[in-house]
């Protein structure tokens, strides 16, 4: 098991979560330090989002306890230091916004919401813009460009506060593998330029498998939490289909193995 | 010429025609405003909504001899506020929630208005009676419109992060309940600002059509509301000159111009980008 890093970014203790009769998550527990790059996955239906939307204060755990940035998901005043992309641009088909005016709305939780934006806030933005190399598309109306550019001005939009962690719902399901070469190109961009930690909520890891420090698999509670290393030296790739990964890795657990 | 430190030109080259242009312009402008946010969240007729709860306000300040304008305001205000109350908690399905504030309110200011004693109609309230407006009128109009101005200039930005993603702005910070519930107020003060201008039962027309007008053409979210501004301005001057030159109606004038309006910008913008024109309804549903 890891060390607990001395200030982490998330920690998460002893989480508990049931939809009625339904348990989701069981004594779940996670610590994120400052520029770490983790993965977090496990099936559909593994509790991935529950625990996803506790993190982000959406929903309240039933036990345990949850600090971003030392302080309680609801009561975190800065709330531009968590960066959040959703599973899927949910952006209205005939939404009349310019890719910039999607990205700049990211800089509203950095700035204040009320506040007239700066020459400051706009360099964010454009910086933001540049690190997914859709600098050139700024002007565009955001729902003319593909599903996997939507993608990445959904990170940019995300990347605007520059925030101290950035959490990625399933970014890359359901994008081709150009599109995931570019969106792992932008991760590994803020990880070294900013020295922002990462979570990757996602049930495949896909391109950015090579680049993760730690893996953590959930099925409801926490079976593995490590390096990819380790997980590989137990014979499993994280290249194969991931939804294989936790019932195999039960298996193990269950063999007196992990 | 009382108020009126300036001459214009035909038609506005008199009194009631200069007062109806500055409380058509404030209207004009201010209502499309509010409605670009509601397109977007596909509550375009909300405002058809909440001018009918409105009426009741209207009955009320006719039994009472106040002034149904302020009475209205209360009253749309409080629905409008209770509406977006039952709509963040998911129930509203089937509208039928709805239609039971709709007609409730038609019907409760029908009932009210019948059981004042003065001479007072219901009337001028549910299709706009711009030409007779007072010079107090007008007052009460610019304030309500120059509040949705503040109001919208403060928080567009924060608007449109919430009209991209709930879920992201809730965990940004935004007070996305409270700026749905502003949301819903100043649709509210909308129509009563608009009731002598347009009539609450031709109020939402003014807050969506030009919305429709603007989407054609503008390639940003600032300029569909900019744009759409302009298109409810020019639709009130182009409005209140056919009433004035063919004794129309101005309030159905005003409506009127808007669909001219979006009908010359969806045949126009398609041919300027150099494709066939699209049909409206096509137009109407976006891209897809």
């Amino acid at each position: 098991m890891r060390t607990p890093a001395a200030n982490p970014v998330l920690s998460v203790h002893g989480v508990s979560f049931a939809f009625g009769a339904q348990r989701v998550l069981e004594d779940v527990g996670l610590e994120i330090s400052p520029g770490e790059f983790t993965a977090l996955v496990g099936p559909n239906g593994a509790g991935k989002s529950t625990l996803l939307r506790i993190v982000l204060g959406l929903l309240a755990p039933q036990t345990g306890r949850v600090e971003l940035f030392g302080s309680s998901p609801r009561r975190l005043a800065d709330r531009w230091r968590l960066g959040y992309v959703p599973q899927r641009p949910r952006l209205a088909p005939d939404l009349p916004a310019t890719v910039e005016e999607v990205v700049a709305a990211g800089r509203l939780a950095k700035r204040g919401w009320w506040r007239r934006p700066r020459a400051d806030d706009r360099t964010a933005v454009m910086h933001a813009l540049e690190s997914v190399a859709l600098g050139e598309l700024r002007k565009q109306r955001v729902v003319e460009l593909s599903g996997g550019q939507q993608q990445r001005v959904l990170i940019a939009k995300a990347l605007a506060s520059e925030p101290q962690l950035l959490i990625l719902d399933e970014p890359i399901a359901g994008v081709d593998a150009q599109a995931q070469r570019l969106f792992r190109d932008s991760l590994v961009h803020l990880l070294r330029e900013h020295g922002a930690a990462v979570l990757l909520v996602s049930h495949e890891l896909g391109a950015v498998a090579d680049d993760l420090e730690r893996v953590v698999v959930l099925r409801h509670r926490v079976l593995f939490d490590g390096k990819p290393a380790d997980l590989s030296a137990t014979g499993v790739s994280l290249g194969v289909h991931a939804d294989d990964l936790p019932r195999w890795l039960e298996e193990l657990s269950e063999n007196g193995g992990s | 010429m009382p108020g009126m430190p300036w001459s214009l030109p035909w038609p506005f080259d008199t009194t009631y025609m200069q007062l109806a242009l500055v409380a058509g312009v404030a209207v004009g402008v201010s209502a499309p405003l509010i409605g670009t946010f509601l397109v977007q969240k596909r509550l375009s007729l909300i405002g058809d909504g909440i001018g009918h709860v409105a009426v009741a306000g209207v009955g009320a300040g006719l039994l009472f001899g106040t002034s149904p304008v302020w009475t209205a305001l209360v009253v749309a205000v409080v629905a409008a506020l209770a509406l977006e109350w039952l709509r963040s908690r998911g129930r509203t399905s089937g509208d039928l929630a709805l239609a039971l504030f709709f007609y409730g309110g038609i019907a409760a200011g029908v009932v009210l208005a019948g059981r004042s004693t003065t001479n007072a109609n219901l009337q001028p309230y549910l299709f706009g009676s711009i030409l007779t407006v007072t010079e107090n009128d007008v007052y009460t109009v610019l304030g309500l419109g120059a509040l949705i101005v503040l109001a919208i200039a403060i928080t567009w930005r924060a608007l449109v992060a919430v009209s991209l993603d709930e879920e992201s702005a809730r965990a940004a910070g935004i007070p996305v309940g409270a700026l749905n519930a502003l949301l819903a107020a100043l649709t509210a003060v909308t129509v009563a600002a608009a009731m002598r201008v347009t009539g609450v039962l031709l109020i939402a027309a003014l807050m969506v059509l030009p919305v429709a007008t603007s989407r054609v053409v503008a390639r940003s979210f600032r300029a569909t509301i900019l744009g759409a501004a302009v298109v409810g301005v020019v639709a009130v001057v182009l409005g209140l000159a056919a009433a004035r030159q063919w004794a129309l109606a101005a309030g159905g004038a005003i409506v009127l111009a808007t669909l001219a309006l979006f009908a010359a910008a969806s045949i126009a913008a398609p041919l300027r980008r150099g494709r066939a024109p699209e049909d409206a309804a096509t137009l109407l549903s976006g891209p897809e």
